[in-house]
């Protein structure tokens, strides 16, 4: 007899019966609507056990690797423990040291954190830092497991921001911090290592990028790389030596700084980031994209990239939404 | 060809659906008559939703019920969804599909099932 568990919920299944409708007779609230394994409306995660690779089908690589499945056609042979997308708390908080702090630029700091645990993660992916159990804020990890050894977050100072006002002013190095983690499917999948990667950042948006591309490249991507990273003035980029020491080293890598401002050196480009990488490479099929920042800039580029013929399962994305408390 | 053969098989299955999702949802999207609806949903929900819509239409396995389809559209009847609407979807599929190179005969019989869904869409 195969078992279903949810939260603290086992549920024996029956024979033919599928997650879905083993888990919403017995009250449990998935949302749900083609009962087709097709529009990913009943999109669940099992956090014990593998899914059936059926369960999987049409999904993102990136959800793939983190066991996603959908429940209305998933009928496992054994055991699986199974949370929704949205249930926060199934991953246990961790202690991490901060073993330094360095501002990158005027108001973005890298964070260096040393988890008391071993953490599972992929380059691209977020963590919640906590400043106290009720008080957490995502970063992205600009670091890659097996190249660093710490955790790495580029965190940006915002005005009134609670979180970032603390890390920035007060947390120090040797101190202990909380940290849960980690979440999100906007990572580098292996494979299909000659296709073109286009990635698109709006200020602290570089962190995950800068970790998906030195991921890619460890892995041995042999595909044309494209960094579009986007500030308003020079003040606001940042990395660009490290980043111009990669396209020295890795003849695919191209990095394209660009300022949205008025003034615009030599070496620059002209222009929101989106902006330019649509000018620059107009038909996109085909292409891998990476859109990470300003929430706006993300939901345009996302439609833009689309409509210029990127297949939407191509698109990985990342908004950096600033919580209405800050 | 077998007199059995299904139009969702005649089409080519789940491989002519996502064959055409793409190009469906971008003609969807840059339709100026119905594109205020999808300005602000989740591209890939929505874009799952649409392959949910092809299969079906396509006359391939799916559970919709004309209660789904009511109440699945019902706050976009609140904002105006009315025939005109549901014609250019049905416009914008058939385009689809003949840029995949289906012929009418087809192309017909599919939008005859899409066509069917039209009052419960419209909540009447």
């Amino acid at each position: 007899m195969v078992n279903i568990r949810y939260a603290k919920d086992n549920f024996e299944l029956e024979q033919n019966q599928s997650v879905l409708d083993c888990l919403t007779n017995r009250g449990v609230p998935v949302p749900f609507s083609c009962r087709s394994g097709v529009c990913q409306t009943c999109l669940m995660r099992a956090t014990g056990g593998a899914p059936p690779e059926l369960s999987q089908q049409g999904l993102k690589d990136s959800l793939k690797l983190q066991n996603y499945f959908l429940a209305c056609v998933c009928h496992p042979t054994t055991d699986l423990e199974v949370a929704l997308p949205d249930d926060a708390d199934i991953q246990a908080v961790i202690p991490a040291t901060v073993k330094s702090l360095q501002l990158l630029n005027a108001d973005i700091m890298l964070v260096v954190l040393e988890c008391h645990a071993p953490i599972d993660y992929r380059a691209g992916q977020f963590i919640n830092l906590f400043q106290n159990q009720a008080l957490g804020r995502s970063y992205s990890l600009a670091s890659v497991p097996h190249e660093d050894d710490h955790l790495h977050l580029h965190v940006r100072h915002l005005p009134q921001g609670r979180v970032s006002g603390w890390i920035h002013e007060e947390l120090r190095p040797g101190e202990t911090v909380e940290i849960r983690g980690p979440g999100g499917d906007c990572f580098y999948t292996p494979g299909n290592t000659e296709q073109g990667l286009i990635l698109i950042g709006t200020g602290s948006g570089l962190a995950p990028l800068y970790g998906i591309i030195r991921d890619a490249l460890s892995q041995g991507h042999t595909g044309p790389i494209h960094l579009f990273h986007g500030s308003r003035d020079l003040n606001g980029l940042y990395l660009t030596g490290e980043l111009h020491d990669l396209v020295k080293q890795y003849s695919n890598f191209n990095y394209v700084p660009c300022l949205s401002g008025e003034d615009v050196p030599h070496g620059f480009a002209a222009g929101r980031a989106h902006d330019v990488a649509f000018q620059q490479i107009s038909n996109l099929k085909n292409w891998r994209m990476f859109l990470c920042g300003h929430p706006d800039m993300v939901r345009i580029a996302k439609r833009k990239a689309f409509l210029a013929g990127a297949s939407m399962k191509n698109i990985y994305a990342d908004a950096f939404n600033v919580s209405q408390s800050s | 060809m077998s007199q059995q053969e299904s139009l969702y098989e005649q089409l080519g299955g789940e491989a002519a659906v996502n064959a055409a999702v793409d190009i469906f949802y971008r003609k969807v999207l840059s339709d100026d008559r119905i594109s205020a609806f999808f300005e602000d949903v989740d591209m890939e929900k929505q874009a799952a939703k649409q392959k949910a819509f092809l299969t079906m239409a396509f006359g391939g396995p799916h559970n919709y019920s004309g209660l789904d389809m009511r109440r699945g559209h019902a706050h976009l009847v609140a904002r105006g969804l009315n025939d005109s609407h549901v014609d250019a979807v049905i416009e914008d599929l058939g385009a689809t599909l003949r840029e995949l190179g289906v012929k009418e005969e087809l192309i017909a019989q599919v939008a005859a099932i899409a066509e069917s869904t039209r009052n419960d869409v419209l909540d009447r």
